[in-house]
């Protein structure tokens, strides 16, 4: 009786990998334990090992095929024991025992078309977001030797979401520098060195940790230079993932822009796509003043275009216009305007005309450019990954009721993640989690529909 | 009641050997009492007069309503400063320390006008009036503050070890903390990164023997702090903080470790606040008697003058010395009262450096 061995999820939000090798061949003998092949998924390449005995009988995927989605069965194994129980017959735990192979773990939202340009006849390569992350970083520690860039398993491990793989190998230990899992020690000492005059770029795992650290971003780093009178700055850059995730339970799975976004002292960057992240991370690192830079696990792995070259440098402190609407706008940031443009593409088939905003800096926020866009189409929602107390969407709310209150013709409304700590369990946390349905819904409410 | 460093005790001798036996690894030295010349001496007895006068001023203005919200002074801890700070490279080492930071400031030369305006919130103060007593920088100095987070300085100041460190400009920071500062978790992260990368850097704990109004044998399951470190493998030494000489003896030997390379060591220095924590701690935590008690046996300008008289110098000239050292103070005073507040049209700067 045939085994199906299936391409495995590897991490919480792999959907698909390449079978970088095989170490089997048809016709050997497996046993438990054995390592088969290896898997390059988007962070690291793993090796996939056998649960059941058995003889390799067929290999249906060939080394060096990219794009593997996960439960695409890549090999056979004839069992010893005809009587092995079926259960046994899958080798990742994550992947449900059905012999449909478009099962998924993890559902990222779609993405969209592609976003107009941000250079106007730049030339263009596509990259991953993650890439263009590591290529900021890169560029402008090849222009300052100032940059470093400290964090847990930055060096070695090349990152524990590969964000800064390959800068060990190019810059070497000096200014790669792995930390003991010690966040508040290690802000700390990044902030210290900033003061010192360094210019350093901290990565943390996830944001969630950062809460360990967050004394030094906000007491040490936003208000040294008020409280120097100008005297003394502090150019760091604290970066990392931020928001949820998926299938990775309450603590961690937050969005914490709001929270930076009140402190005064601080720049708050939540870029959505790899352009932006690029241009923007180049900025931020330049920039005199401390900046939280929130990224998204969920879009490391979307591909973009960038401009090429190493002179994309973006301005801080200012919005995009996505998509341009004549009956509604959606404000959002980060992933949540990939949700928007998809939301816009269905509203758009409803007849219905919606601009939608990239705020892409949270403090300082651009409120003329969504002030502009509510007096075209006096009617404004914000779609947010995050949760809808004291949130993002609150302040943008109330910058329309003081600022642009003659031209509302309808409620700004707030469209976000349910007002819940995040739920583990696949229908509860879809149930949380904003999505373009929920963004449509939200618009055709303002519309009156 | 908390022991105070009797003058000139040897006890700590004996556990730093006991401790270097146990760990069977290399270690600093024993420090021996620093050799002063009559010049020194006298500066030193100079430098700490100034932190003593210019603290007793800022506790009158305090009282005038001159000086608003917390104000931590450094009055019997002078030689604490003044004997790490002397051996210090003003411009190449850097200096960083928590709240209770006039002395530091006094200590490596920054101008009184300057940091007595910042306590009246004055525009001529040295953060231009947006500081404050515990916040106050000297980037000019290489003083980075001034920082009112207990503890947090420990990290920051390894932070800034790590920047000599990579520019390889050859300076060391030195971190001071307080006893109460030494139970922060983020103290023991820096201690595990600044020995795992051999940062030059000197933790200095203060233990003046109260944090806040808790002693330290009610708040540290290990009262003898200099052992603090030793988990980490960073070396720590007990110090007569009291003692101007014994101080400075103690800091060659720091130095000397940590600029050949050897990464952080600790330095506990006993010492002892006469003042409440704060301008509002009314003190009842200890009795009259030991603080005169102190004030008596070890005081550390009264220990520099008789190491002064040993040499030959009479009280004339302490005495020309006082009289130079009231002039500086009263006129720093009348300098904080006589400054303007800041303007409101500051009140939006310096938020962000650049503009967005």
């Amino acid at each position: 009786m045939a085994i199906e061995l299936k391409m495995p999820a590897l991490s919480p939000t792999m959907e698909e990998g390449t079978l970088a090798r095989w170490l089997v061949k048809e016709g050997d003998s497996v046993k438990s334990g054995d390592i088969l092949a290896e898997i390059e998924t988007d962070k690291a390449t793993m090796e996939f090992e056998a649960v059941d005995e058995g003889v390799i009988t067929s290999i249906s995927v060939p080394e060096g095929t990219d794009g593997v989605k996960v439960g695409t069965v890549i090999a056979l194994i004839s069992s010893d024991d005809e009587v092995a129980a079926p259960s046994k017959s899958t080798p990742a735990p994550a992947v449900a025992p059905t012999p449909a192979p478009e099962v998924v773990v993890a559902v990222a939202p779609i993405a969209p078309k592609a976003a107009p340009a941000t250079t106007d006849g730049a030339a263009m390569q596509s990259v991953t977001l993650r890439e263009a992350l590591r290529d900021a970083m890169a560029e402008e520690m090849r222009r300052d030797d100032r940059v470093f860039v400290m964090g847990e398993e930055v060096a070695e491990y090349q990152g524990a979401y590969k964000v800064t793989q390959g800068l060990l190998d190019e810059f070497g230990a000096r200014r790669v520098i792995d930390t003991p899992i010690t966040e508040y020690g290690f802000a700390g000492i990044g902030t210290g060195a900033a003061m010192g005059g360094l210019r350093p770029v901290i990565e943390f795992m996830t944001f969630n940790f950062a809460m360990q650290a967050i004394d030094h971003i906000i007491n040490s780093a936003a208000k040294t230079n008020y409280m120097s009178g100008g005297q003394m700055r502090c150019p760091i850059v604290f970066r990392g993932p931020n928001g949820a995730a998926a299938r990775v339970g309450a603590q961690h799975s937050q969005n914490y822009a709001p929270w930076y976004a009140s402190v005064p002292g601080l720049i708050v960057i939540a870029p959505y796509d790899a352009a932006d992240a690029k241009g923007l991370l180049k900025a931020a690192i330049r920039c005199e003043d401390p900046v939280v830079f929130l990224e998204n696990e969920l879009l490391y792995g979307r591909t973009f275009d960038v401009p090429t070259g190493d002179d994309h440098v973006l301005p801080i402190g200012k919005a995009r216009i996505m998509r341009e609407g004549t009956d509604v706008t959606i404000v959002s940031y980060s992933i949540g305007v990939g949700l928007s443009l998809e939301a816009a593409d269905t509203l758009a088939a409803q007849g219905i005309s919606a601009e939608v905003i990239d705020l892409r800096t949270i403090r300082p926020l651009d409120t003329q450019t969504v002030l502009a866009s509510l007096a075209k189409t006096n009617r404004l929602v914000v779609a947010e990954e995050g949760w809808p107390v004291c949130s993002v969407g609150s302040e943008i709310l109330a910058v329309c009721m003081e600022q642009g209150f003659d031209d509302l013709d309808a409620p700004v409304l707030r469209i976000t993640n349910e007002d819940v700590p995040m739920p583990y369990a696949a229908n509860l946390e879809k149930a949380t989690l904003i999505n373009a349905d929920k963004i449509v819904a939200g618009v055709r409410k303002t519309l009156g529909l | 009641m908390a022991t105070t460093p009797a003058k000139k005790s040897v006890s700590k001798k004996a556990s730093v050997s006991e401790d270097a036996a146990r760990a069977n690894r290399e270690r600093p030295s024993e420090p021996k009492p620093y050799k002063a010349t009559k010049e020194e001496l006298l500066k030193f007895y100079r430098d700490m007069l100034l932190i003593r006068r210019f603290e007793e001023k800022a506790g009158q203005l305090y009282g005038l309503g001159l000086i608003g919200g917390f104000c931590h002074l450094y009055i019997g801890q002078e030689a604490v400063a003044i004997g790490l700070q002397s051996a210090l490279t003003p411009g190449k080492d850097s200096v960083i320390t928590g709240y209770r930071d006039h002395g530091h400031m006094l200590a490596y030369g920054i101008d009184p006008n300057l940091i007595m305006a910042e306590l009246t919130g004055r525009a001529a103060g040295i953060s231009r009036g947006k500081g404050g007593s515990m916040h106050m920088f000297s980037t000019e100095h290489k003083f980075y503050g001034g920082h009112g987070i207990v503890g947090a300085q420990v990290s920051l100041g390894a932070g800034l070890a790590f920047g000599h460190k990579y520019s390889n400009d050859g300076g060391v920071c030195l971190a001071y903390f307080g006893d109460g500062a030494s139970n922060q978790g983020q103290v023991y992260e820096s201690f595990n990164m600044a020995e795992l990368w051999k940062l030059p850097i000197i933790f200095v704990i203060e233990n003046n023997q109260y944090a806040m109004g808790t002693s330290v044998n009610r708040a540290s399951s290990e009262d003898q702090l200099y052992r603090r470190g030793e988990s980490f493998r960073i070396p720590g030494i007990q110090v007569d903080g009291m003692d101007i000489l014994a101080v400075r003896g103690a800091a060659e030997v720091a130095l000397d470790w940590v600029r050949s390379g050897k990464g952080p060591v600790l330095l506990e220095m006993k010492t002892y606040r006469y003042r409440g924590h704060s301008m509002s701690d009314p003190a009842k935590y200890r009795s009259r008697d030991e603080v005169q008690s102190v004030r008596d046996n070890s005081d550390p300008i009264e220990g520099c003058k008789a190491y002064l008289a040993d040499l030959g110098v009479g009280d004339d000239e302490l005495k020309a010395i006082e009289k130079e050292i009231r002039k500086i103070v009263n006129e720093s005073a009348d300098f904080a009262e006589a400054s303007p507040e800041p303007d409101l049209s500051e009140l939006y700067t310096d938020v962000l450096v650049e503009q967005y």
